[in-house]
């Protein structure tokens, strides 16, 4: 592989790659700026008018702040939860750790469609389907699993000694705790938050079989407006929804940085 | 943002001399976990526990809604068109990916970071954004159409059809297959390359008889996610493709919502799940890595 030609050939795939890697997600940017009310690309003319309507009609800005709060709620239970999970699995020996260490990864494995139906059909009994607490519930599964993976790894990295340290100079051992453990482990639990709120936010297939009519998250609305409709608000929304998980995810990235470092 | 109860960190504090004590301290501490597991466990495990059990006893106990399945010819044609589109999508995975993490070796430091940043762009961002903007690419008058137009291939129908789905699924997938195969990749020793060459082989063969073979186990592990997530994936295939094509996913989702057949789509989702996890068994096995294959955490494709 040493030879110019070759190499030539490879960065010239490498560039025809990233595009295609790349160009589906900023495609929706100049459409949702278009003026006219089909998906053509490129737009003739320009307007705000998709991002008006986005901001206005009952359904869209209902979905947005139906996602945004579930995902808001979804974050602190399984933040919570997920990272005093990941505290006690990483602090304990005992027999069935494997075990507890698939069911907090099982939810990533086991395809959506069927934790979906999995879902639906339990919660059709116990009456959960389009409640807000079904959804924060299935996200919430969904969501523990990034969190207990974000915070287990920096409890891996993690020097005990510096624990010990601090108790042998005194300190109680809530008061380690917070001045040390929590301080240092924070990216991992921040990361595993922003990796949260994602997750809630952009989860379609399980959401589409808890919702109702009455509450739906905006990627259902989403879905809906794709199958159902040729509405160029979609392109709105799907700029708003990229915008905001890149504006988080690149937070989380130099959370991590940071963390590593 | 964690509030610690005094017995949690008084085990979390250096241990008390006697042994017995630290047990038990670390034992308590187990409770931490103890909320998390009872959410997976009632809304997570239970469930699919349920749906199992009413893939075997709805309308009526027996094995009848697997075999009822088996012989459906509707069924086994789209379990065939699924196992070959996932086929499909894997080795276009791996044509694109092989020389993407290649190049991702080869070249500095930034524009392995420009490289790495354009595989976890998409890796994260919102699924249904991405999906909507491969139905707009792939419509007759879309972008796809125009450059294939330019090399005296278009216009041609793409959406609705296979080749549309495969084309949009497989870029969905890209990220899952780069990532362990570049991990590979940065663990092969190159100065084995150079010996080879050094003791007289062509560079070819040096390639072909020393890395490859290296980088193979990547290649395995991103192969079979792929597969494994091709295998349940729900809302690419459904908006990209067409109803006449449907997949796996889709199906089940009929027979429950329109249906309201749960044993059958019992039937279906164990059958899915099963197969998950003997190939996820088998990636494990293959990476040697414990818990869950590096590139599953994280992925927004269901």
């Amino acid at each position: 592989m040493r030879s110019v030609g070759l190499r030539r050939a490879l960065v010239a795939l490498g560039i025809l790659i990233g595009a295609w890697l790349l160009v589906p997600t900023l495609i929706v940017i100049p459409i949702s700026f278009s003026g006219e009310d089909s998906f053509a690309f490129p737009p003739s003319s320009w307007s705000l008018r998709h991002y008006e309507t986005f901001f206005t009609e009952q359904s869209w800005l209902n979905a947005l702040l139906v996602s945004i709060q579930l995902a808001v709620i979804v974050t602190v239970v399984a933040t919570l939860l997920g990272t005093a999970a990941a505290f006690a699995l990483s602090r304990t020996a005992f027999q069935g750790r494997g075990v507890l260490n698939g069911l907090f990864l099982a939810p990533l494995i086991v395809p959506g469609i069927v934790v979906a139906v999995a879902v639906y059909a339990a919660f059709l009994q116990w009456g959960l389907i389009g409640t807000p607490v079904g959804f924060i519930i299935a996200h919430t599964v969904l969501a523990i699993p990034f969190v207990t993976v974000n915070v287990g790894s920096a409890l891996g990295g993690f020097d005990r000694t510096l624990e010990r340290a601090a108790a042998s100079l005194g300190a109680s051992a809530p008061a380690t705790f917070r001045a040390v453990t929590l301080p240092l482990i924070m990216p991992g639990v921040l990361s595993g938050a922003v990796f949260a709120f994602v997750t809630s936010f952009d989860e379609v297939v399980v959401s589409m079989f808890v919702q109702s009519p009455q509450l739906q998250t905006l990627p259902v609305r989403m879905f809906t407006s794709v199958t159902n409709e040729v509405d160029p608000t979609i392109a709105a929304a799907a700029t708003v929804v990229v915008t905001l998980t890149t504006a988080l995810l690149t937070l989380a990235a130099t959370l991590r940085r940071t963390r590593r470092a | 943002m964690v509030s610690v109860s005094p017995a949690g960190t008084a085990a979390a504090a250096p241990a008390p001399p006697a042994v017995s004590r630290t047990r038990r301290a670390g034992r308590a501490l187990l409770l931490f976990a103890l909320p998390a597991v009872i959410v997976l466990g009632v809304f997570f495990v239970v469930p699919a526990i349920r749906l199992a059990w009413l893939s075997v006893s709805t309308p009526e106990f027996g094995i009848g809604n697997y075999t009822g399945l088996a012989t459906d010819g509707v069924v086994v044609t789209v379990v065939l068109r699924t196992l070959g589109m996932a086929a499909v999508v894997t080795v276009l995975c791996v044509l694109c990916a092989y020389p993407y993490a290649y190049l991702m070796t080869i070249v500095g430091p930034r524009w392995r970071a420009v490289l790495t940043a354009l595989v976890l762009l998409p890796f994260w961002t919102s699924l249904m954004a991405r999906t909507f903007a491969w139905v707009v690419l792939l419509q007759d008058t879309g972008v796809v159409n125009a450059l294939l137009a330019v090399v005296g291939l278009g216009p041609t129908r793409l959406l609705g059809t296979t080749a549309g789905v495969s084309i949009a699924m497989a870029q969905v997938m890209l990220p899952f297959m780069v990532l362990p195969v570049y991990a590979a990749m940065r663990g092969i020793d190159r100065r084995l390359v150079d010996a080879a060459m050094g003791l007289g082989a062509r560079p070819i063969n040096a390639f072909l008889r020393v890395y490859l073979p290296l980088s193979l186990r990547g290649v395995a592990a991103g192969a079979t996610l792929v597969m494994v997530l091709s295998l349940g994936f729900y809302v690419t295939p459904s908006l990209v493709g067409s109803p006449q094509q449907s997949m796996l996913a889709q199906l089940i989702s009929v027979q429950v919502n329109q249906l309201l057949n749960f044993g059958a789509a019992g039937a279906l989702a164990v059958t899915l799940l099963v197969v998950t996890l003997v190939l996820v068994a088998g990636v494990q096995r293959l990476t040697r890595t414990g818990g869950a294959p590096a590139a599953l955490v994280g992925g927004t494709a269901s």
